[in-house]
């Protein structure tokens, strides 16, 4: 009898040990299929992305002929050089080069191995040395997208020929692949292989300024007026549900707002970057309210009560001794949502920050776009230049907001060491 | 007006640190200076504000009065495009063909003119009384620091108000347009209607009602469809995964791994949509096609697993502050009458920390029902009714999108439709985060 007990016990305990092992093992499953998921999408981007920071290029000896390049007048003039038939220049290259190639049909596939930003190339070498003029020299011209697809080994191509001349050039070892510049100084284009981040990334860095400018001393006001100045009241008390509330709305229905307050009814421009910051800033403004507010309500009593022992007011408590020791505190919060606001990208869609721009913005009412948005328009595009171009974007992106964070991070841990 | 003011400065400085000297002074010399400063800038600025104001106002009246005299008759967009008209040529965007312009054209450049002659003057007038009126009140008595103070004050408040301002403009701007589409069609039509098709809709007139094609319930069914596949994928792993971090890992490998997490919860959404788009529906694409089940190539579960890997970063730190924050007597007192580890924590741990999680259930339900980037990229863009995950479906925030983003007019149906649709995601947000907040506040009250 004692010993049914005593073996009842041991089974239901080794029952209970054997569950206890279930649970602790569910726990270390979402553990690692968390960090599984972060690797993986790290992985993916990068592995995906790196395709975007390489270009290829086929070095051809073009010889600059006046008659091909329709330039008539003995001593060239810039605006000749400017208008003279570039395209004209590149087709003949390329015809020489394959004379096999002489049905129409052929001769437009094989045209389609250059891209078009070719011919500017063309043009600024002419401009910059016009003593080239009438002769040869060896030129790298930026190879179209379906080109560098396959001198990255990735074979597509439209027909047989193609590859026939495609492989015919790589033997030839004219093909080069190098680090492709443009994508970090040129605007969007419609052709992959000429597309960069510069315009979006402008845009983007105008409107965070914007955004910083407005959401910074308006955050830190409130903050100070709630932490240090609010009389405990019901109204003051409606305030701070009411930024809580705010710092939890849709993304989305902030764009609506500007929508219909900015642009409807201020009448400001659509698709400008003031707008854009001005929205963004609404975003941020609770995230830099709740984190200020906490920095601020860190510092430790004993200053507070040093200060006001020596006989100051309290807004010279308050300026002079609270907000410098909280400034850090309420930096690091600043930028955590400031990286929030360069990664927005749905209000932006909303007030029309989603266009084609080639280049960059100049001025805060110029149409911009954003790097977000840049990458929702590419990602998009059925071409795989561009599904490359989007995933670069975004390690360009990620590549900002880890940097944004780790200042954050790096202002937090001077502040803790300081204390 | 800077350099009146800055020589003012000085002024107020030097004439103070002489008062100072006499040891009467109330305040200090910065806040004398502060005091001028204030009555210089203030009124000057309200003037400009002001005048600028009723500058636009004016010279509109005056511009249209020179081109017609029966002006006051026309509709509101004949005047805004004559205006227009006459800004453009004005700028050299247009020629001008038209000899009524003429008049306009004279008058805008003599009224520029004048205007800015005039403001000068005025302002300058402003900065000057502004000083004088500083200057006579400064006295060594004058208690101008409780001034500056209670000014500072007042702008502090200020900018605390523009938070609550931005609510208030939030919800006018929906109710606004979205009462203007309810105009056009019957609320009882958008809540219950079964069908949504807007592109499809033809507006004849502005007033004609529409009917049919403005039924809110399948979009409603689609956010609910994808927000439960990502919640019902992020609520376990992530409970279970501050279970570990606060009950089972040690410090060292909790300070290693929280940050980690914490990483998926800073990529912008974008960067999960595109992932959404071009990764993981595909794959369940095929997965689909190898068990010959009929898959959308936008389907619903592909959206709301990659949301979950989103949300589940937001589920676990809430938790784990939650689960943190239950006080160690519960845990000791379970152990001590002999409980495992897992035993303590379902049957103390959590019960003590649901209220929390509760409410952090619903920030993450809140926070899916708005997320609209993964969506857009990977959701559908017609409204199927229908709770098969492995179909496309279509969400209020997508039809938000499609309907405002591309040249629209502003007045249509359609785009009202997106502020109605607007209001209605605000509404059910709002809600949630209400309750949600007074969930947490009402069990920390408990515990503290």
């Amino acid at each position: 009898m004692n010993k049914d007990r005593e073996e009842f016990a041991l089974r239901r305990l080794t029952k209970r040990h054997r569950k206890e092992k279930r649970f602790h093992f569910y726990g270390l499953c979402a553990i690692f299929f968390v960090l599984f998921c972060v690797i993986g999408l790290f992985a993916i981007i990068i592995y995906r992305g790196s395709g975007a920071f390489v270009v290829t290029t086929v070095t051809f000896d073009i010889h600059f002929d006046r008659h091909v390049l329709n330039i008539n007048a003995p001593v060239a003039t810039s605006e000749a050089l400017h208008n003279a038939n570039y395209l004209a220049l590149i087709k003949q290259t390329l015809s020489r080069h394959f004379p096999q190639v002489t049905s129409r049909r052929e001769k437009k596939q094989l045209y389609q191995l250059i891209s078009h930003q070719a011919e500017f190339t063309l043009r600024h070498l002419l401009i910059a040395q016009p003593e080239l003029l009438g002769t040869s020299q060896s030129v790298s011209l930026l190879a179209s997208d379906r080109l560098h697809q396959f001198a990255s080994g990735n074979s597509i191509y439209w027909s047989a020929q193609q590859k026939e001349w495609m492989t015919q050039l790589q033997q030839e070892n004219r093909l080069q692949q190098q680090f492709n510049w443009r994508f970090f100084t040129a605007g969007d284009s419609r052709f992959p292989e000429a597309a960069g981040i510069l315009s979006a990334l402008t845009g983007s860095l105008i409107a965070l300024a914007i955004t910083f400018l407005l959401s910074f001393p308006i955050g830190i006001g409130a903050a100070i007026y709630l932490e240090e100045f609010a009389p405990r009241r019901r109204w003051v008390q409606w305030i701070e549900v009411n930024i809580n509330n705010l710092a939890a709305v849709p993304s989305i229905i902030f764009g609506l707002l500007g929508l219909a307050v900015l642009i409807n009814l201020f009448g400001l421009p659509r698709s400008a970057p003031v707008v854009g910051g001005m929205v963004l800033s609404m975003l941020t403004l609770p995230t830099i309210i709740i984190a200020s507010r906490s920095a601020l309500s860190a510092v430790p009593l004993s200053i507070r009560e040093a200060a006001i022992a020596m006989g100051v007011s309290k807004m010279q408590m308050v300026m002079h001794h609270v907000v410098p020791i909280a400034i850090p505190g309420m930096l690091t919060g600043s930028i955590i949502g400031m990286a929030g606001a360069l990664g927005e990208s749905a209000p932006l869609l909303l007030i029309g920050m989603v266009a084609f721009v080639a280049d960059p913005p100049m001025s805060i009412y110029e149409p911009a776009t954003a790097l977000p948005v840049q990458v929702y328009l590419w990602a998009d595009s059925p071409e795989r230049g561009f599904v490359e171009r989007t995933w670069g974007a975004i390690i360009v992106l990620l590549i900002f907001l880890i940097s944004m964070n780790a200042i954050s991070t790096f202002l937090r841990q001077r502040l803790e060491r300081n204390k | 007006m800077s350099i009146a003011c800055f020589l003012t400065y000085r002024q107020a400085h030097n004439l103070k640190i002489r008062h100072i000297t006499d040891g009467k002074c109330d305040s200090l010399p910065v806040y004398h200076t502060a005091y001028i400063a204030f009555w210089c800038v203030i009124p000057a600025g309200i003037t400009l504000i002001l005048w600028e104001i009723g500058h636009s106002f004016f010279l509109e009246k005056g511009l249209l009065a020179a081109v017609s005299d029966n002006w006051q008759e026309w509709s509101a967009v004949d005047r805004q495009l004559t205006l227009t008209i006459i800004r453009n040529i004005a700028a050299g965007v247009l020629e001008n063909n038209d000899p009524t312009y003429t008049a306009a054209l004279n008058y805008l450049h003599d009224f520029e003119w004048y205007s800015r002659l005039w403001r000068f003057g005025f302002v300058f007038c402003c900065v000057f009384a502004g000083l004088s009126w500083g200057w006579c009140h400064i006295r060594a008595e004058l208690k101008a620091q409780q001034f500056i103070e209670r000014i500072m004050q007042f702008f502090l408040l200020l900018c605390a108000v523009c938070a609550v301002f931005i609510t208030v403009a939030i919800i006018f701007s929906l109710l606004f347009e979205a009462l203007r589409f309810f105009n056009r069609v019957p609320l009882s039509d958008f809540l219950f209607g079964i069908n949504w098709s807007p592109q499809g809709t033809i507006e004849i007139s502005d007033n004609e009602e529409l009917t049919g094609s403005f039924g809110v319930i399948p979009l409603f069914v689609g956010t609910l469809l994808i927000s439960t596949i990502a919640i019902g994928f992020a609520a376990p792993l992530g409970l279970m995964s501050a279970i570990y971090l606060s009950e089972y890992a040690s410090k060292k490998i909790r300070s290693i791994i929280k940050p980690v997490i914490e990483i998926l919860a800073g990529i912008p959404t974008i960067v999960y949509g595109v992932f959404a788009a071009l990764t993981v529906a595909p794959l369940i694409g095929d997965l689909g096609r190898y068990f010959d089940l009929p898959t959308a190539s936008e389907n619903a579960l592909a959206t709301g697993l990659v949301m979950g890997v989103m949300i589940i970063p937001f589920i676990s730190s809430l938790a784990d502050d939650v689960i943190s924050s239950v006080p160690d007597r519960l845990r000791e007192g379970s152990l001590a009458v002999g409980a495992t580890r897992s035993e303590t924590i379902i049957q103390v741990v959590l019960p003590a920390a649901l209220p929390g999680i509760i409410s952090g259930l619903l920030l993450a339900i809140s926070r899916a029902i708005g997320e609209t980037m993964i969506v857009v990229m990977a959701a559908g863009l017609i409204a199927n009714l229908t709770i098969n995950p492995l179909q496309a479906v279509t969400t209020m925030t997508v039809q938000i999108v499609t309907l405002l983003v591309g040249d629209q007019e502003f007045d249509s149906a359609k785009t009202l439709a997106a502020f109605a649709l607007g209001l209605f995601l605000f509404t059910i947000t709002l809600c949630l985060n209400i309750i949600a907040l007074y969930v947490v506040k009402t069990y920390r009250e408990r515990y503290e």
